[in-house]
């Protein structure tokens, strides 16, 4: 079949003729089905409108329900009414032209110059034209008198929604300006005056905005529904469409028999109202058509707006086939491009596979295996395009052998397959990356720890999906463009978003500490938890006993020409250190792929990290690489652990007596200088900050103090802890953790703060009535002085939580609010790309930048923002040496 | 390797084949290991830092835009809601986190706490006293500044203001200052006069009676007539930042504040992106509402490449308006109706399209999905096809 795409589509009014040219049945009967059930001819279920049963053949195009698209049909109204969707247009067009001769209100002599002029605008500048046009129709509205007959033009008023009065000039009274009216005097106005306000009068003409013809939708589009009682339940437009022709055959009678106006005139207003209501139930000014159990009708315009509308609902985004979800879980035993999937799901998806020389012993197995059995096929596909379901297939055997080159089996997922997997919400590209198939028991999605942080992802219950590609370019560009490695780079900022976490930089610290040493059984389960194949070297120590260092067995994965010097994460406090001289080994060197100094951490191997060790691997030996890198050293990190133990315990947070007894000290303090700032506010004796009231300096200095003297019984807590003690040793590496986490942990919890004051709503002059009145003390306004390891107070417990619940509130409303940001970011910039010419160009062709980014440097290759990293280039060259 | 040779080495390699910046930086950073690096070293590190650039360039069809958008949104998640911040040392609450990045986005008229740093010539900025004489000019001064009471005689007929002598001082204001501004008030007959029992006490005599329910509405029109000042700067802050005296002021209007002698008006700034259009320029605009963009980011302690932010800059500066981003900028004024219509306000987009007759050439993202063709970005946007009989 030749393909074709759509080049262009063209918006217009349909006109009555249009309308009845397309229509196949005029509908003039209110009601449906006669005694037995079958459709009435002439209803708005007419057969001709469209096969919607099984079975069915449609009398007017041939095909079954499956093919058929269905087919308009249409009513003639009785008398004209208006379109509500266009009273703003008709409004304008109605004060625009004269209500005598209905030529648009402009001079005459100008009018050859403003078309022209329009014209060309069209051609090059339409935005400009649209404008233009606009300031035209301003212009004509404003005119009082007819340039052309020169009638002092009648105010025109708009009763919403759809009523127009003329008011008269003195005696102000109010003549109603019927539809049939109004299209009298839109029909006169000439193509070229219509041009002139914007419209185009070639497939809008204004009086097609009053409707004298109504087209009846298919049947297809408002299918009814077969409740189990038998009883059938319309779809909301049929009620409409039947309201209408009931109201519209009425009246057509009334006419007919010669009914007095004021009859003719109610049931014309009823036509209007019900028309109105059947294209938009929302218009403003009238009450919205109702249900039987009073739920408004879903329209028209309901049906294509808002989210779950067909714009945004199933156009902007579809369903698809082909994809699978559930709970995700941990797996390090995977590589980090691969996803694990449930055998249940593999047998549900398929992939098609086109049958060759080369492969048709293995498809032919799999259509033997059949589609129970793992792993087998689905489905195979004639090469006439014949279907055929391997599940009610009696004799796969032969079909098995009837396989030739051309047909194609739908076979399950195997190993190796790419898929796409994702995790919403998709806030960026990493959100749904390419993974390789890895078949395993269970029910969940297996994925490697280190593209957590890319999907934000965790497995307190958090689900994925899955989707696979179905044709060969599909799956050529997800391998090529979309798998894990080619995302270890985020564009963001040009480092790296996947990488070591938690655990993984635990296991790297302490292997590579300088405290840990191997032997050669160690070494041996190390390398082959890593998979390491080749030499050892020879041991750090010989004697009295054969000891590796962890830095030797890092050293074994790195390229024999890497060079590299950089802090550490451990590197702060008093155990900092700024260049290779480091009593603490906190500063990372690398010359000629030796690991010399410095442990591993998150600064060196860490994900979210910029610039580091990783990064370099990554960008000089490419993403490949990275990905093996990764694979092996991450798993023997974990094996590390698994060796030794590593575990947080209550004792780790627990700090000796004296210790205690230093903190209470410092709180003391804290609390003596908070007492002395109340008193000096009291006495009126208070040093101001500029501009700032008496209160409010308080309030500041106070805060001041309290966080203060909790970073000391912080520090004072940490003096104490062993440094390798385990919630010490992940806070201090960046694994899990921070010092704040620690100091809350063991020292204390500090100043609970509700919108960023100390916690003061509640009661008068006190937040809970376990304290005096005006008490500004820091007791009493939320300051909590225990730890969570000695537990809190109930006081104490009600402001942690006070602080806590405004954590929650801000997580809730800050997501719908950057949410609806990003949606309009996007909206506003998808169109962009970069030309062959290195210009960002927008859909239509226009130039936004000559250079992208000013100099053409694409954000996830720059190193943390720079063209090239010079500095780094320099090392990479002579780093040995420098 | 002397630094000279190193120099000529590196400009002849490197200029017209990198940005000059980084030009610059190569020599800078090969200047400090000269003596430890050969000729043959620099050579093949100018050759890396050329592969480096070209390796590192965009590819053709790449989908920036949107790239640029999620490096944006993704991490607004994370920011945290609270509004206020101190600007400086706790003098100013500012607009920061996610609201403001919202605000510059909306390209709102004013920020919700507008905020101008002014900058002073020699020799304002070196004395706080000269500096303060500047501020005294700058911040609105209204009478309820310097007011300790004012009272509505109505037996009198008259407004009596009793003036604070140490706001007075502090604001550099005489009685008659006052006296001035009220004299100015030119309305209904008023005698302005400085009562004669108190030397600061300003009386406002009316020659028609007032009317009682409106003493309210009259001692609030006193109360808000400017003595001195700048319309809308509220409050002014005198910062010493490094060596200079600084004004930080609350509330912005720099097309005033440039014409103040004393002010040093190349260095004025504003977080008023509207403002700053009006007055500087476009280009202005641009750079500022890249600046002010990345400094919230910056804030949140979020990573973002400054080219993400200089393409949604200039995506709302290019017609050479700031527009914003969303329905009634430049996502509302999009050629294609369909893309329009997916947007927002998605009937009337519709309706109106239908009466101008307009054209969708599916030429936009959503418009092809819509329809069902390919996007016009990234793979699918090369129309290359490899024709096996053409040798």
């Amino acid at each position: 079949m030749e393909e074709k795409v759509i080049a262009k589509i063209k918006f217009g009014i349909l006109s009555p003729d249009e309308i009845r040219k397309m229509s196949v049945a005029t509908i003039v009967s209110p009601e449906t089905y006669d005694e037995d059930g079958t459709p009435l001819r002439g209803s708005v279920m007419d057969p001709r409108l469209g096969a919607i049963e099984p079975g069915q053949v449609c009398p007017v195009c041939g095909n079954t329900m499956a093919m058929c698209p269905g087919h308009f049909g249409h009513i003639e109204l009785a008398l004209p009414v208006i379109n509500v969707l266009f009273v703003r247009h008709i409004y304008d067009l109605l004060r625009a032209t004269c209500a005598n001769c209905s030529r648009v209100k402009l001079p005459p002599e100008e009018v050859d110059k403003y078309r022209n002029y329009l014209r060309r605008l069209q051609k090059r500048y339409p935005k400009l034209a649209k404008r233009f046009a606009e300031y035209l129709k301003k212009r004509a509205i404003k005119t009082s008198i007819c340039p052309y007959c020169g009638l002092k033009q009648p105010k025109i008023k708009l009763e919403k929604p759809t009523t127009f009065y003329e008011v008269g000039e003195e005696k102000r009274e109010m003549i109603r300006l019927s539809p049939i009216d109004i299209r009298r005097r839109f029909e006169n106005i000439p193509d070229e005056d219509l041009e002139l306000v914007g419209f185009d009068p070639r497939d809008s003409r204004p009086e097609w905005m009053i409707m004298t013809v109504l087209p009846v939708p298919p049947t297809t589009i408002r299918p009814s529904i077969l409740v189990e009682t038998g009883i059938r339940s319309e779809d909301d437009l049929t009620h409409k469409l039947v309201d209408i022709i009931r109201v519209n055959e009425r009246l057509r009678e009334h006419i007919a028999a010669g009914a007095p106006q004021i009859i003719i005139e109610d049931l014309w207003e009823l036509l209007q109202y019900h028309v109105t209501t059947y294209l938009d139930n929302e218009v403003p000014g009238i009450p919205p058509a109702k249900h039987r159990s009073g739920r408004p009708l879903k329209t028209l315009a309901q049906r294509l707006k808002g989210k779950e509308g067909r714009f945004r609902g199933n156009l902007s985004g579809k369903r698809v086939d082909f994809s699978a979800r559930t709970v995700i879980s941990p797996d390090p035993y995977l590589s980090i491009n691969e996803v694990g999937v449930p055998l249940d799901i593999a047998k549900i998806l398929t992939v098609p596979e086109r049958v060759t020389p080369w492969n048709i012993d293995e498809l032919r197995k799999y259509v033997l295996n059949g589609p129970f059995k793992w792993p087998g096929a689905n489905y195979v596909i004639k090469p006439d395009g014949r279907r055929i379901d391997l599940r009610y297939v009696r004799d796969r055997k032969t079909i098995a052998e009837t396989l030739a080159p051309g047909w194609i089996v739908e076979r399950h997922l195997k190993d190796g397959d790419i898929v796409l997997f994702n995790r919403q919400p998709s806030l960026h590209r990493m959100s749904m990356m390419g993974h390789i198939v890895r078949v395993l028991p269970g029910k969940t999605f297996r994925l490697h720890l280190s593209v957590c942080p890319p999907y934000n992802a965790d497995f307190d219950g958090d689900e994925m999906n899955l989707h696979v590609p179905q044709t060969e370019e599909a799956r050529a560009e997800a391998r090529e463009l979309t798998l894990v490695q080619n995302h270890i780079l985020t564009p963001r900022y040009g480092g790296m978003i996947i990488g070591a976490i938690q655990d993984y930089i635990s296991g790297a610290y302490i292997l590579t500490s300088k405290a840990t040493l191997l032997t050669r059984e160690d070494v041996i389960d190390l390398l082959a938890a890593a998979k390491y194949v080749g030499p050892i070297p020879e041991p750090a120590i010989l004697s009295p006993r054969e000891f590796w260092t962890g830095k030797q067995v890092i050293s074994m994965f790195l390229p024999d020409d890497f060079n590299y010097h950089g802090r550490a994460n451990i590197s702060a406090g008093h155990l900092k250190c700024d260049d290779i001289e480091c009593f603490w080994d906190s500063y990372v060197v690398v010359r000629k792929g030796k690991l010399l100094l410095g442990v591993l951490d998150k600064k060196s191997i860490g994900a979210e990290q910029c610039e580091n060790l990783l990064h370099w691997l990554t960008k000089e030996y490419g993403v490949e690489y990275a990905k093996e890198f990764m694979d092996h050293l991450f798993r023997m990190f974990i094996r590390v652990l698994e060796k030794r133990g590593f575990t947080m315990r209550l004792d780790d947070v627990a700090i000796p007596e004296e210790a205690k007894r230093e903190i209470e000290n410092i709180l003391k303090e804290a609390f003596e200088k908070v007492r002395e700032l109340v008193q000096q506010y009291v006495e009126g004796k208070l040093e101001l900050l500029p501009a700032r009231t008496p209160e409010e300096t308080l309030e500041i200095k106070i805060l001041e103090v309290l966080a203060e003297a909790r970073d000391r019984a912080g520090e004072a807590a940490a003096k104490y802890l062993d440094p390798f003690n385990y919630a010490f040793v992940m806070a201090r590496t960046g694994a899990r953790g921070n010092i704040l986490n620690l100091t809350q942990m063991a020292a204390a919890l500090g100043q609970m703060t509700v919108r960023g004051e100390r916690i003061w709503r509640g009661y008068m002059g006190r937040p809970l009535p376990h304290f005096e009145k005006d008490d500004l003390g820091p007791l009493a306004r939320g300051f909590v002085v225990n730890s969570f390891y000695s537990g809190l107070s109930p006081t104490e417990m009600f402001f942690h939580a006070a602080g806590g619940r405004e954590g929650l509130v801000d997580t809730a409303v800050r997501t719908s609010q950057s949410g609806y940001m990003q949606r309009r970011l996007i909206n506003a910039l998808q169109d962009l790309y970069v030309e062959y010419d290195g210009t960002v160009r927008n859909a239509d062709g226009s130039i936004v930048q000559f250079v992208y980014g000013e100099d053409g440097v694409d954000p996830m290759r720059a190193t943390h923002q720079k063209a090239v990293n010079v500095e780094r280039i320099v090392e990479r060259v002579a780093g040995w040496k420098l | 390797m002397n630094a000279v040779e190193i120099e000529k080495i590196v400009r002849d390699k490197l200029s017209g084949r990198v940005p000059s910046k980084t030009v610059e930086e190569a020599i800078d950073t090969l200047k400090r290991y000269a003596d430890r690096l050969t000729k043959e070293e620099i050579e093949r590190i100018a050759e890396l830092i050329i592969e480096e650039y070209v390796s590192n360039t965009v590819d053709p069809g790449e989908p920036v835009g949107t790239v640029a958008a999620q490096s944006i949104g993704e991490p607004s998640t994370q920011m945290t809601l609270r509004t206020f911040h101190y600007a400086g040392v706790r003098e100013l609450n500012v607009t920061l986190g996610l609201p403001r990045l919202i605000e510059l986005v909306d390209a709102k008229k004013t920020p919700s706490t507008p905020l101008m740093y002014v900058y002073l010539q020699e020799p304002y900025n070196r004395d706080e006293n000269k500096a303060k004489e500047i501020a005294r000019l700058i911040e609105l001064t209204k009478v309820e500044n310097v007011a300790k009471r004012v009272d509505v005689d109505v037996f009198a007929n008259a407004v009596i203001i009793e003036l604070d002598p140490e706001m007075l001082e502090d604001k550099g204001l005489t009685v008659d200052d006052v006296k001035r501004a009220l004299d100015r008030l030119k309305s209904r007959k008023a005698r302005v006069r400085i009562s004669e029992d108190n030397p600061y006490e300003i009386v406002v005599e009316f020659a028609e009676g007032i009317d009682p329910s409106k003493i309210e509405r009259l001692r609030d029109r006193i109360l808000r007539i400017k003595i001195k000042g700048v319309r809308g700067v509220n409050k002014v802050i005198i910062q010493k930042r490094e060596n200079e005296y600084v004004l930080v002021c609350e509330g912005s209007n720099i097309a005033e504040v440039m014409r103040i002698p004393g002010v040093d008006y190349r260095r004025v700034r504003t977080n008023s992106v509207k403002e700053v259009e009006e007055v500087l320029g476009i280009e202005a605009a641009r750079t500022l509402l890249i600046e002010e963009i990345m400094d919230v980011l910056e804030e949140q302690g979020l990573d973002v490449d400054i080219r993400h932010v200089m393409l949604v800059a200039d995506m709302m500066t290019r017609s050479g308006t700031v527009k914003q981003i969303g329905r009634h900028g430049i996502a509302g004024e999009k050629d294609s109706p369909l893309a329009r219509a997916a947007f927002e306000v998605t009937v009337k987009n519709l309706v109106d399209a239908a009466v101008r007759g307009e054209i969708d050439n599916l030429w936009g993202v959503t418009e092809s999905v819509i329809v069902g063709n390919y996007i016009p970005v990234g793979t699918s946007k090369v129309k290359l096809v490899y024709n096996p009989y053409v040798k």
